[in-house]
């Protein structure tokens, strides 16, 4: 199966890869998927006043799950939490190119922002 | 040093331009129909397929007789079987078979399973992919009629003590079949020593050209009889009707007779590369782990799992070399290899698995980019990898509740 040329080019280049300390202020980190499975996502997001300053990934995956990790990040820098919820799976296809077969990859990568997200406000607002 | 390298000698082979030299005259000049018998254009063509049956059955030490020429292992494998169950339904319909087998063989059986035709037992191997002989003398029911083990594990290279099983097969009366496609040409086969009444085995894995195999059927001590599968013009002694492809076969003969003559200098030179590779390889990454036998397995076979990595992007970051992996990732049941779950291997460790074939035309150039970048982007990959972090702080994976999806 050939991969896009964007794929490709995530995979050699990924953004934002590396990881922040779990219990800094701002931080949100989501850990989504299994070993078992193939694919570990986890996604971490900085926030201050609402916005979304910086973004980092680490994922252990295909090429296409390294892919979509890394776009996440790039698009969640500078988004709001609400402008971030509205990021779909279905946009990370399209951006990419993936196959049916790897649609499961960006799913994954739609799921760590949720998650990410849901740790910053649990950990910003605990109740 | 040219790229791409080619280290995916398990799934194919390059011809060998001894081989295509061979070949060449079959197809203009020598084109006739070896079933014609009545002129010059047949005899010649059947003078061809005969001379490379004798050289096909040299290397197995079988009678020229006995070989039936196939379109390929699938079908050589889907004859045996078959052939065996509907000729022999009277005494019996009960299959045994490991479940490492080549799918041609496990989707036959199921195949025949599912139409209520046979019934099937399925044999577990060791941790290093070896079936026990001693599981198949346990399994055996009086209504079994065919033992179907391979030689050589295509992933794993696992070589199966073929000998002892066709032993306990010849004893106990039943018919031995034997997946060979990857052992022979490779190791030494012997059809008498090993007991094997039916073999298939394929051109294209021996550096031969793709499209013809063949099925060794035993003519005596027991005389084996199988019902054909095709029917037609009743070649191949009413076995395997069709009009045989000369130049294929032409050529496969000349890859069995190059095997038969270079075998031994062969094994040797890619025994040595392999354990080369293997041992650098190893020694510089942490947590990689051999699957299959570490000494009785094939000449040109290595397949490592390389923990906190899966293994498509592992082949996505060495895209220049041909390798193959046990990840599934493309799979639509996210499924890793059977056999490395068979052979007990955890499902994170067989899709982080890499099969490394070597074959005749690899170079010790090429082993050494191959080592230098599977060093480079393994440690790259587990830069990259959460799980790899998490281990490094010391988090046992096997503890942390995973969301399976």
């Amino acid at each position: 199966m050939a991969y896009s040329e964007k794929v490709v080019d995530h995979f050699n280049n990924p953004r934002n890869m590396g990881s922040f300390k779990k219990d800094e202020d701002g931080v949100g980190t989501g850990m989504v998927g299994a070993p078992e499975c193939g694919d570990v996502m986890k996604l971490q997001i900085k926030v201050q006043n609402d916005t979304i300053v910086d973004a980092k990934f680490k994922t252990f995956g295909c090429g296409s799950a390294i892919a979509s990790s890394s776009l996440a990040t790039e698009w969640l820098k500078g988004k709001t939490i609400e402008e971030a919820q509205k990021i779909k799976n279905t946009d990370i296809v399209q951006e990419l190119n993936l196959p049916p077969v790897k649609i499961h990859c960006s799913v994954l990568a739609e799921d760590a922002i949720k998650a990410a997200l849901a740790d910053y406000q649990k950990k910003a607002d605990p109740k | 040093m040219k790229l791409p390298i080619f280290l995916d000698n398990h799934s194919t082979t390059p011809m060998d331009p001894r081989v295509l030299e061979a070949m060449l005259p079959y197809f203009v000049d020598k084109f006739g129909n070896a079933a014609s018998r009545n002129h010059a254009f047949g005899w010649a063509a059947e003078e061809a397929v005969e001379n490379a049956r004798k050289q096909i059955a040299k290397l197995v030490k079988a009678d020229a007789k006995e070989i039936i020429f196939t379109s390929g292992a699938t079908e050589s494998d889907n004859l045996a079987i078959k052939g065996v169950l509907e000729m022999y339904k009277e005494k019996g319909n009960h299959i045994l078979t490991s479940s490492t087998e080549h799918r041609a063989v496990l989707d036959t059986a199921k195949s025949l399973e599912g139409k209520g035709l046979a019934t099937v037992t399925y044999l577990p191997v060791d941790k290093q992919g070896m079936v026990n002989p001693e599981d198949v003398r346990n399994a055996i029911t009086d209504k079994t009629i065919l033992i179907s083990i391979m030689l050589a594990n295509n992933e794993i290279g696992t070589i199966n003590p073929v000998k002892q099983i066709g032993k306990i097969a010849k004893e106990k009366g039943i018919l031995f079949h034997c997946d060979a496609t990857q052992g022979v040409g490779k190791i030494p086969v012997d059809v008498q020593d090993m007991g094997i009444d039916l073999m298939s085995f394929s051109a294209h894995k021996i550096y031969g050209p793709k499209g013809v195999g063949a099925l060794y059927v035993r003519k005596r001590n027991p005389r084996v009889r199988i019902a054909a599968q095709m029917d037609g013009g009743g070649h191949e002694r009413g076995m395997r009707s069709g009009t045989l492809p000369v130049p294929l076969i032409v050529g496969f003969g000349k890859a069995c007779e190059i095997c038969e003559q270079e075998m031994v200098t062969e094994a040797a030179r890619l025994t040595k590369m392999r354990d080369r590779l293997q041992a650098d390889i190893m020694a510089a990454l942490e947590e990689s782990y051999l699957n299959g036998h570490p000494t009785n397995r094939l000449p040109g076979n290595l397949n490592i799992s390389f923990a906190y990595v899966e293994g498509e992007s592992l082949l996505m970051g060495m895209k220049e070399i041909a390798l193959s992996s046990g990840s599934a990732c493309t799979s639509a049941t996210l499924e890793p290899s059977y056999v490395l779950r068979a052979l007990g291997v955890g499902t994170e460790l067989a899709h982080s698995s890499i099969r490394f074939g070597l074959g005749r035309f690899n170079t010790d150039d090429e082993i050494d980019y191959t080592r230098k970048k599977v060093i480079e982007v393994v440690t790259k990959l587990r830069e990259m990898s959460p799980l790899y972090e998490m281990a490094k702080e010391g988090v046992d994976l096997k503890s942390v509740q995973w969301a399976a999806h």
